[in-house]
C-alpha cells in the first residue's frame, strides 16, 4: 500500500492483440516509471509461455499494459486470479462488461445512462437467420449516417462510417473482420470527449479535435498531427461536471477498478451521450489518461505508482452498485 | 500511405506462429556457410586493417569492379567513376530524394509503388503523383498525359521513379516498347528517371529486357542496383550509377549521411566475387524461387474465389492480388491474422488511399508448404467475406473476366470508396 516498499512487478505487454504496438509503447513507458519508483521490473511480452514465466518470476504484482484482445477482455486477469497474483486495473467482470460494447450499452440503457441508439448482430444472424432482410428497417430506425463497428475491438480499428444504404454491406464485412458481433449505431454529430477516472475520481475532460476539414474521419483520431487534444476541454456551462458525472457512473456501473477511460459525445444541443468505456486506456506519450492526469499535476510516475498501489487494495471486480443507476432516466 | 491501423497490425505479423507472406525477404538459408567462412578468414588474413578502416565516400574501386560484373550480366558497361557504392539500394532512393527534392516538388511513381519508397518521399515532402500500371508495366501513355497536365499547372517533376522489371509490389514488367518510349520522353523533356532494379537477375522465364539505363546510355537515367537479392541483404551493399553532375551531388549527400559504406561489407563482396562463381548462387536462388512462385500461383488458382485476380510475375519476389472492391485488405488482414497468416495490404503502395482492395504476396521467404497453407488460409477468409457480402446484398459478386489489368480501381469505384 505504499510506494516506499519496493515490489517485483511483472509488466505484461504486447501479446497477439492488433494493438500490440501501442501496448509495447505503453509497457516500455510503465517500465521506466516503475524503475524510477524503485521497483524491480520484469517485462513480459505475453505469449504461450505466460504462465511459466509468471511462475518463474513470482512477481508481487502484475502491471497489465495490454490493449485489446486478451489483456483488456478479462482473459489475462482470469489467469492472474488463478495464479493468485495481484494485478492492476479492473477485474475480470469489469473487463468483460466494458469491452463488450453491446453488453455495456445494454447496461447503460438499463441504468438510464444516455448512449446512441443501436442494433447489434452476430454473423450467424446474417448467415443463418436472414438478418439482411431487416437491414432496411434498421436503416429507417437509425437514419444515416450510421456508424458500424466491431463489438469488442478497442481503438478505431474496423470502425466504418456508412453514409447511405449502399455503404452498409462493405462496412459490415469490414467490421466482421474483427469480431463475430458488430454494432450499428446512430451517428452523433458533435464534440469528441474523453473522461479518465483514477481511483474513483474523474480527471479533467479531454477534447479531441480533428485537424483539417474532413466531415468526420476516424483515421484522424489516431494519426499523430491529425488530431489535437485540448485538456481541460473548454465546454459550455455545466457540461464538464455532467460529463465527469456520467463517466463516473459508467465506470461504477461496469465495475471498473483503479482506472478507466470513458468516451462521450457532446452534441449541438448540449446533450451528452456515452460511446464506450476502455478498462485499460493507452499509457503512451500521446495517450489521453496521462494527459488528463498531468492537467491536475499528477506526473506519469505518480500515475503509475498510484495504479500499482490500487492493485493491492483487494477491492476489485465488484464495485458497489451505482446508487443512482436504477433511479435515473 | 500506411495507416496507423496497418502499421499496428504489421507488428503482429512478426510473431513466429504467423505464416508471413508479408515480408520482402530473400531466402538466405541456402548460402553455403563454408563460403562465408572462407571469405571472412581471407579478409582477416589479408586485409584486416583495411577492413576495419574508413573508406572513400564513393566506395572502393575493386567493389565497383564487382558492380561492373553484375551490370555486365544485364548488358550494361560501367566505368569505376560512373558509380557510387551505397549502404543498400534503399540509401540510393534516400540520397536521390535528399539531393533533388525540395518540399512540394513533384515526383512521379508507379501506382502501386514500392512501399519502402513511400516514407522516403514523404520525409522530403515530395508531392508524389502515381501513374497506373497494367500487365506491361507503367502506362506510359498516362505518364505523358500526366506530364502534360503538370506542364499546364507550371509544375515540372524532379524525377520519375520506376521499378521496370518484376516490379515491387505488382510483379509486372515494363514492355520493351514502353521502355523505349519512357527513355524518349526523358530525352525530349530532359527529365531524370530513377530506375530501381533489384530483381533483374531473378528471372524465372522469358527473355531478358534491356534496362532503361542501357537504352538511355546514362544520360537521364539514374540506375539503382543492389547485392541484396543476388547475395545478401544483411551485407547492406547497393550502388547508384548516374550522370556525372547528379553523381557529384549524391556523393556530397552521402558524405553527410554516413561518410562511407562499410569497408568490411565491400571487402566481403570483393572476396566473394574473386571466387568467380557468384552466378551459380543466383542460379540456385532462381531455381528455388521459381518453384515457390509456381506453388503460389497454383495455390491461388485452387483457393482464391473467382472474384479475385492476380499478376503472374516472370521473376522477382512478389504477386499482386486484387479482390472485389467491397473488401478492404487492411480489415481483411485483421481477419487473416486470426488464422495466423499475413500479407501486405495494398494501401501501403499508394499515397492517395487507392489499393484498398489489393494485397502484396511474397513467395521468396517461405517454403512451399507454408506458401500453400498460407494461401489456403487467405483464400478461405476472402471466400468467407465474398459470401457474407452476397448474403448482405442478396447478390453474387461477379467473377473477374480477365487478368489483363493490374486491377486498379476505376475512378467511379475510387470516388465511391472515398466516401465510405
Amino acid at each position: 500500500m505504499t510506494t516506499d516498499a519496493a515490489r517485483r512487478v511483472a509488466v505484461l505487454k504486447g501479446g497477439r492483440s492488433l494493438e500490440r504496438q501501442v501496448s509495447l509503447r505503453s509497457g516500455a513507458r510503465v517500465e521506466d516509471a516503475l524503475g524510477r519508483l524503485g521497483h524491480e521490473v520484469v517485462p513480459i511480452d505475453v505469449g504461450l509461455d505466460l504462465i511459466q514465466q509468471l511462475r518463474d518470476v513470482r512477481p508481487d504484482v502484475a502491471f497489465i499494459a495490454m490493449h485489446g484482445r486478451d489483456g483488456e477482455h478479462g482473459t489475462v486477469q482470469e489467469l492472474l486470479e488463478i495464479l493468485d497474483i495481484p494485478y492492476t486495473g479492473s477485474g475480470v467482470l469489469g473487463c468483460v462488461r466494458a469491452t463488450d460494447k453491446v453488453l455495456a450499452k445494454h447496461l447503460m440503457i438499463e441504468a438510464g445512462i444516455p448512449t446512441p441508439d443501436f442494433f447489434a448482430f452476430n454473423e450467424t444472424a446474417f448467415r443463418e437467420l436472414g438478418a439482411a432482410e431487416a437491414l432496411a428497417a434498421i436503416e429507417e430506425r437509425l437514419e444515416f449516417p450510421i456508424v458500424v463497428k466491431p463489438s469488442s475491438q478497442g481503438s478505431a480499428l474496423g470502425i466504418k462510417f456508412a453514409r447511405s444504404a449502399a455503404d452498409l454491406p462493405a462496412a459490415l464485412v469490414a467490421a466482421f473482420s474483427y469480431d463475430s458481433k458488430v454494432v450499428l449505431e446512430r451517428h452523433v454529430d458533435g464534440r469528441d470527449l474523453a473522461v479518465s477516472i483514477l481511483a474513483d475520481e474523474p480527471l479533467p475532460v479531454v477534447e479531441a479535435v480533428p485537424q483539417g476539414d474532413e466531415f468526420y474521419d476516424f483515421q484522424a483520431r489516431y494519426e499523430i498531427g491529425r488530431t489535437s487534444f485540448i485538456c481541460p476541454a473548454e465546454l459550455p456551462e455545466g457540461a464538464t461536471e455532467r460529463a465527469q458525472d456520467l463517466a463516473l457512473r459508467v465506470y461504477r456501473l461496469l465495475g471498473c477498478h483503479a482506472f478507466a477511460r470513458v468516451d462521450l459525445m457532446l452534441d449541438g444541443s448540449g446533450e451528452l451521450t456515452v460511446l464506450e468505456a476502455n478498462p485499460i486506456p493507452g499509457l503512451t506519450e500521446t495517450s489521453l489518461l496521462p494527459q488528463a492526469a498531468e492537467a491536475v499535476g499528477i506526473t506519469f510516475d505518480q500515475l503509475v505508482g498510484r495504479i500499482l498501489e490500487l492493485a493491492e487494495d483487494g477491492n476489485r471486480g465488484l464495485a458497489p452498485p451505482d446508487p443512482r443507476g436504477t433511479l435515473a432516466g | 500511405m500506411k495507416s496507423s491501423a496497418m502499421r499496428d497490425m504489421m507488428a503482429v505479423t512478426a510473431r513466429p506462429e504467423v505464416i508471413s507472406l508479408a515480408g520482402g525477404l530473400p531466402d538466405t538459408s541456402t548460402f553455403p556457410p563454408e563460403t562465408f567462412a572462407a571469405v571472412a578468414s581471407r579478409i582477416a588474413a589479408e586485409s584486416c586493417a583495411k577492413a576495419l578502416q574508413y573508406g572513400p565516400t564513393d566506395g572502393l574501386g575493386e567493389t565497383k569492379d564487382c558492380i561492373a560484373e553484375v551490370m555486365a550480366a544485364e548488358g550494361m558497361p560501367l566505368d569505376r567513376e560512373d558509380a557510387i557504392v551505397t549502404t543498400g539500394g534503399q540509401q540510393v532512393i534516400d540520397l536521390v530524394a535528399k539531393t533533388l527534392i525540395d518540399p512540394g516538388d513533384v515526383v512521379i511513381a508507379e501506382g502501386p509503388t514500392y512501399p519502402g519508397a513511400v516514407p522516403v518521399f514523404l520525409a522530403y515532402q515530395a508531392d508524389v503523383v502515381q501513374v497506373e500500371m497494367d500487365s506491361a508495366g507503367m502506362r506510359v501513355d498516362l505518364l505523358e498525359e500526366t506530364l502534360e497536365r503538370l506542364d499546364r499547372e507550371g509544375r515540372r517533376p524532379k524525377f520519375i521513379y520506376t521499378v521496370p522489371t518484376f516490379q515491387n509490389p505488382a510483379g509486372v514488367t515494363m514492355s520493351l516498347s514502353r521502355r523505349r518510349r519512357l527513355v524518349e520522353i526523358a530525352h525530349e523533356r530532359e527529365l531524370l528517371v530513377l530506375e530501381d532494379n533489384p530483381y533483374g537477375l531473378l528471372r524465372y522465364e522469358g527473355d531478358e529486357l534491356p534496362p532503361l539505363y542501357k537504352l538511355d546510355g546514362g544520360v537521364f537515367v539514374m540506375y539503382l542496383g543492389t547485392f541484396s537479392k543476388i547475395l545478401s541483404p544483411g551485407i547492406r551493399l547497393g550502388w547508384v550509377a548516374a550522370p556525372p553532375p547528379v553523381l557529384e551531388k549524391i556523393n556530397l549527400g552521402k558524405q553527410g549521411t554516413d561518410l562511407c559504406t562499410s569497408t568490411l561489407s565491400q571487402l566481403m563482396v570483393q572476396a566473394y566475387f574473386e571466387r568467380g562463381n557468384w552466378r551459380d548462387y543466383v542460379d540456385s536462388l532462381t531455381d528455388i524461387y521459381r518453384k515457390r512462385r509456381d506453388t503460389m500461383l497454383d495455390a491461388l488458382a485452387e483457393h482464391f474465389p473467382p472474384q479475385a485476380e492476380w499478376t503472374r510475375p516472370g521473376g522477382g519476389l512478389f504477386i499482386w492480388a486484387t479482390l472485389p472492391d467491397f473488401i478492404d485488405t487492411t480489415d481483411l488482414l485483421a481477419r487473416a491474422l486470426r488464422e495466423n497468416v499475413a500479407f501486405v495490404p495494398g494501401e501501403g503502395a499508394f499515397l492517395d488511399g487507392r489499393g484498398r482492395n489489393s494485397m502484396r504476396l511474397n513467395f521468396s521467404s517461405s517454403d512451399e508448404e507454408s506458401i500453400r497453407e498460407g494461401i489456403r488460409r487467405i483464400g478461405e477468409v476472402v471466400s468467407e467475406q465474398v459470401e457474407l457480402y452476397g448474403t448482405l446484398t442478396g447478390k453474387v459478386a461477379p467473377s473477374v473476366p480477365s487478368a489483363e489489368v493490374v486491377q486498379m480501381p476505376t475512378p467511379a469505384e475510387r470516388a465511391r470508396r472515398a466516401n465510405s
